[in-house]
């Protein structure tokens, strides 16, 4: 139990490789919390993609004793939280536990599109903000260019902005003493009834789900009886316990506390991120106001490459739902891949992240069909049908209009760079809304179709940007405009997996870059193959594979019979991993190969 | 009585690999070595120990075939040749008109030694021409001239009861009209066998380095070399020499009986460096296989009592894969009976009924054959029937 005037809760904000993550490890190491030997880079970025790709994908919070310069010793609670838009959802309830916030800017480099997205959402969050300039020992650092960056760009005054390097350890100590002193303390009745925030909650192999909750009011302890105010649900404390990071356990927490409770809770999805937790007996009145449950908008279809792993498959995807409620999937047939699931993910980063968990973690090959968003058809009959897979697209004759997901853009660029930027959000059936410059940097935004988002834009913006651009977007709402499915047909066959809705007037574009992408990927065949996109029965792009004409060994005797064997072996190997389409054999990697677009 | 075993329906034959060549030509990845001494006593003394060996497991059988097969075989002394085929016939009795071929290279030098190699018993020579002009013969670094090539098959004619002749073709920047007018002068010589095989860049060939580098220019295209294939067996079937198997052509009754031993899933002994052979015993069928290096074999052999690395147990599905390769070559094609039997499962049925629809393959009762065009594509049919 500490005193709420020894508390400071706080998250850090920041772009990827802004050194949120080093100055976290700075922090925590410092104050001695950790000793130096078990000090691993990037300390709460526990899980190995996170860790490879410097990004925080779930919210991680520790606690930290620190003894201030005023002789008294602080607890400081730092929820580190993720800085990819797709996790936005996480990092607008990780704000809501805390005061306050260190914005963290590169030195040299200035504000980025995200860093201004959870900047403002910490604003909403009505917290006090300290600036820190990180990577000053840098030679390309300039302090005072990035200070007015600030100011221009996010409105905050910068002028005392804390320099920093979180890599050598300098400017940490002050670091340390303005979340004491410029930071507030939280607020907090501890006589009156348990109520507690319901912050994150994940599954752990050995203790089951643990979830992790800010006390606003009241005290909680070992063995209470609780009651989940949003589902009803009821447990019994297990354990409580504090993160240092490792779980240290504790008698009770009071108001402005942050700490973690197991309670034989099964799955993750039991728990309601945002839900308020009371006791059973002596409930508060009034519950948090919570948070809408995070909504899967782009989905995919996950296949096994080989068929035979689809029950290996099955399992995978339900352990990691056990710890991801935000991922949803339901079993799909497709007639060119075989069983598998059809997922839906927060964005593009979530995606790649579960199916490099999937493949990783439970050592799967997967085949992922286009990403696809959700339209909504609108039937004549007056009926709304949410459709999640273009393969599904029901007779045309039957649909009013179709509407499409739209997204507000904000891009951040170098000026040179810019032209090109417009250029791919036109190309993207873009609308700009707003351009204004800060310094010789631009801000533009957008309203975009999320499908024209998901397929490479992000790919895309860095590589006409050289990197340098940073990118964030959020959901606006729905749309109509002229959407059509397009199939595509190889020898006369339609395959499912790589038919999509798009625009009616790009179209035509995109059908025949998607031909001409197939005959390059589908291997000559011992007969002629056409490939064609079509719109219903109407053929609007063709492209022909020419069929093969001669593959036979000129000399096979008997010393050749061994070796033509096992090259045979090695082919029939190779046929495996080609799925089988009417007459034609199409390798799995040309289903992702096609359906990475350019320009 | 007692059914056959499988591999009667392809015979029995012996090969011995003699593996020194003068020089490495760029096209070819056989196993040949070049050496400036070879002690012909000591390669007699392993061939005779590997012959006994060999006729230890099969010493009951009936021979059709002996192959000289190399590296260049006509550096063997004719001493050498006859001691090797005495010892074959104290082990084995041979078919009636057994074949005993040798492969030559067309040097005057080499040419001398015909006479020999009849008297030690040989019948039949294999002459590795391979161009009839000069600069092609001098890219495909043979050490013979054009003329040289045409007087030593005139000589090896007029001393063996058989001949045939290896050309190669579709090389760099032979156009149609060269290599017809190649491929009659050698035909107004009346030969009855021919094997005539198109270019093929192999790695780990001076060849196939270049190419890797993209320095191989001048190949033909696709559409070339099927041009090239087709006009090959309309010229041949012009005189008198029909396609038995991919690449050779002869008149009939004069097929190489020991490739035919190869095509149709015979046993076969294979004796020397790198030799492989296929040997049923008991109810078991086995690839063997030799070390590849001279030295190392003729140390094996001398030391060890034997020259064989370990050998591979065929299992059926192994046997009819190769059986359905090798025998989908001939002109008599494969016997879908014999292939179940081997396999104990039937030919992909869908890719049958596609290469039958597709005139890819014809079928006549038991009997599959490629067509024309099937022949062309067979790597991609055997694959597809046998997935």
């Amino acid at each position: 139990m500490t005193d709420l005037s020894l508390i400071r809760n706080f998250s850090i904000v920041a772009h990827i490789d802004h050194g949120k993550s080093t100055l976290a490890d700075r922090l925590i190491q410092s104050t001695g919390t950790v000793a130096d030997r078990d000090m691993k880079a990037q300390l709460l970025d526990s899980m190995d993609i996170e860790r490879e790709r410097g990004i925080t994908i779930k919210a991680n919070t520790v606690r930290i004793d620190y003894p201030a310069r005023d002789g008294k010793t602080y607890v400081l609670n730092l929820i580190d939280t993720p800085g990819h838009v797709d996790f936005a959802y996480e990092v607008s309830r990780s704000m809501r536990a805390v005061e306050g916030s260190l914005l963290v800017v590169d030195a040299s480099q200035g504000v980025e599109a995200q860093t201004l997205a959870n900047v403002y959402q910490a604003l909403d969050a009505g917290h006090e903000i300290v600036p820190v300039l990180n990577k000053i020992d840098l030679p390309a650092a300039d302090p005072d260019r990035v200070k007015a960056n600030i100011e221009d760009v996010i409105g905050l005054d910068a002028s005392d902005a804390i320099p920093i390097s979180a890599k050598t350890g300098l400017g940490i100590p002050d670091v340390l003493e303005a979340i004491v002193t410029r930071l507030p303390a939280p607020k907090g009745d501890r006589d009156a009834p348990l109520k507690a925030m319901l912050v994150d909650s994940w599954y752990d192999p050995y203790l089951g789900v643990v979830v992790m909750i800010r006390v606003m009011d009241g005290v909680i302890r070992k063995g209470d009886q609780i009651k989940m105010m949003q589902t009803g649900a009821r447990y019994g404390i297990d354990r409580l316990a504090v993160l240092t990071p490792k779980m240290t356990d504790i008698a009770e927490l009071g108001p402005g506390e942050i700490g973690v409770f197991t309670a034989s809770i099964k799955q993750v999805r039991d728990t309601r991120v945002g839900d308020t937790i009371t006791h059973e007996r002596k409930p508060c009145a009034e519950a948090l106001p919570g948070f809408k449950p995070a909504q899967p908008v782009v989905f995919c279809g996950l296949f096994p490459v080989d068929a035979a792993d689809f029950e290996s498959l099955r399992d995978a995807i339900e352990k990691l739902a056990l710890n991801d409620a935000s991922f949803s999937y339901e079993m799909e047939t497709s007639a060119a891949l075989g069983f598998g699931f059809r997922c839906g993910f927060l964005g593009l980063l979530h995606l790649e992240v579960v199916r490099e968990r999937l493949e990783r973690e439970f050592d799967l090959d997967l085949i992922t069909t286009a990403p696809s968003v959700v339209y909504h058809l609108h039937m004549k009959d007056g009926s709304v049908i949410d459709l999640h897979n273009p393969a599904d697209m029901p007779d045309v004759t039957y649909i009013d209009h179709i509407e499409e997901p739209r997204i507000k853009a904000t891009i951040m660029v170098p000026d040179e760079y810019l032209g090109d930027i417009l250029k791919l959000c036109q190309d993207r059936r873009g609308i700009q809304l707003n351009l204004t410059y800060a310094g010789n940097r631009a801000m533009v935004e957008y309203d975009l179709p999320l499908n024209e988002v998901v397929f490479d834009f992000y790919d895309r913006l860095k590589s006409v940007t050289k990197g340098y651009a940073s990118f964030d977007y959020h959901l606006t709402g729905y749309r109509e405009d002229n959407l059509v499915k397009m199939s595509i047909l190889v020898n006369a066959e339609p395959v499912d997996a790589l038919s999509m809705l798009v625009h009616r007037d790009r179209a035509e574009a995109r059908g025949r870059m998607m031909c001409e992408k197939l005959k390059e990927l589908i291997p000559r065949h011992m007969f002629q193959i056409p490939i064609q996109a079509a719109i219903g029965a109407k053929v609007i792009a063709r492209e022909t594979i020419s069929a093969m004409r001669k593959d036979v060994t000129a000399k096979c005797y008997g010393g050749d019979a061994t070796r033509k064997r096992k090259l045979l072996d090695k082919q029939k190997e190779g046929k495996k991993r080609m799925r089988q389409f009417g007459k034609v054999e199409i390798p799995q990697t040309a289903f992702i190969s096609a359906l990475k677009m350019d320009g | 009585m007692k059914q056959p075993e499988d591999w009667q329906a392809g015979g029995f034959a012996l090969y011995l690999h003699w593996p020194f060549c003068k020089a490495k030509c760029p096209y070819c990845d056989f196993n040949s070595h070049v050496r400036t001494r070879i002690d012909q006593q000591d390669w007699q003394s392993a061939y005779l120990a590997e012959l006994d060996r060999a006729a230890a497991e099969t010493g009951g059988r009936i021979l059709r075939s002996v192959f000289f097969g190399g590296g260049t075989p006509s550096l063997m002394d004719p001493s050498l040749v006859g001691a090797v085929l005495d010892r074959i016939s104290r082990h084995w009795r041979f078919e009636n008109d057994i074949e005993i071929t040798l492969e030559a290279n067309p040097t005057s030098v080499e040419a001398d030694r015909f006479r020999g190699y009849r008297a030690a018993g040989v019948n039949r020579l294999s002459l590795g021409l391979q161009a009839l002009n000069d600069d092609d013969l001098r890219r495909l670094g043979r050490q013979h001239s054009a003329a040289e090539a045409l007087a030593a098959l005139d000589l090896a004619r007029s001393t063996f009861d058989r001949v045939s002749a290896d050309l190669i073709y579709a090389r760099q920047d032979q156009t149609l009209a060269a290599w017809e007018y190649e491929l009659c002068s050698l035909l107004d010589r009346g030969p009855d066998h021919l094997s005539l095989y198109q270019l093929t860049i192999e790695d780990g060939t001076a060849f196939g380095a270049l190419a890797r580098a993209g320095k191989l220019r001048g190949l033909p295209d696709e559409d070339l070399a099927v041009a090239m294939y087709e006009m090959t067996g309309e010229i041949c079937e012009g005189a008198g020499l029909s396609a038995y198997e991919v690449s050779n052509y002869a008149v009939e009754g004069s097929e190489s009986r020991h490739n035919l031993v190869y095509w149709r899933m015979g046993d076969y002994v294979g004796i020397g460096p790198g030799a492989h052979g296929r040997l049923t015993l008991g109810q078991t069928r086995y690839a063997t296989s030799t070390h590849r290096n001279p030295e190392v074999w003729l140390r094996a052999v001398r030391d060890t009592g034997s020259g064989e690395t370990p050998r591979e147990v065929l299992l059926p599905a192994a046997q009819a894969d190769e059986y359905l390769m090798m025998s989908l070559r001939l002109s008599e094609g494969t016997r879908i009976s014999r292939y179940r039997a081997l396999s104990g499962s039937d030919l992909n049925a869908g890719a049958l009924e596609a290469a039958l629809d597709g005139g890819l393959l014809q079928q006549d009762g038991d009997h599959l054959r490629t067509t024309e065009a099937g022949r062309l594509l067979l790597n991609r049919l055997v694959l597809e029937l046998s997935a």
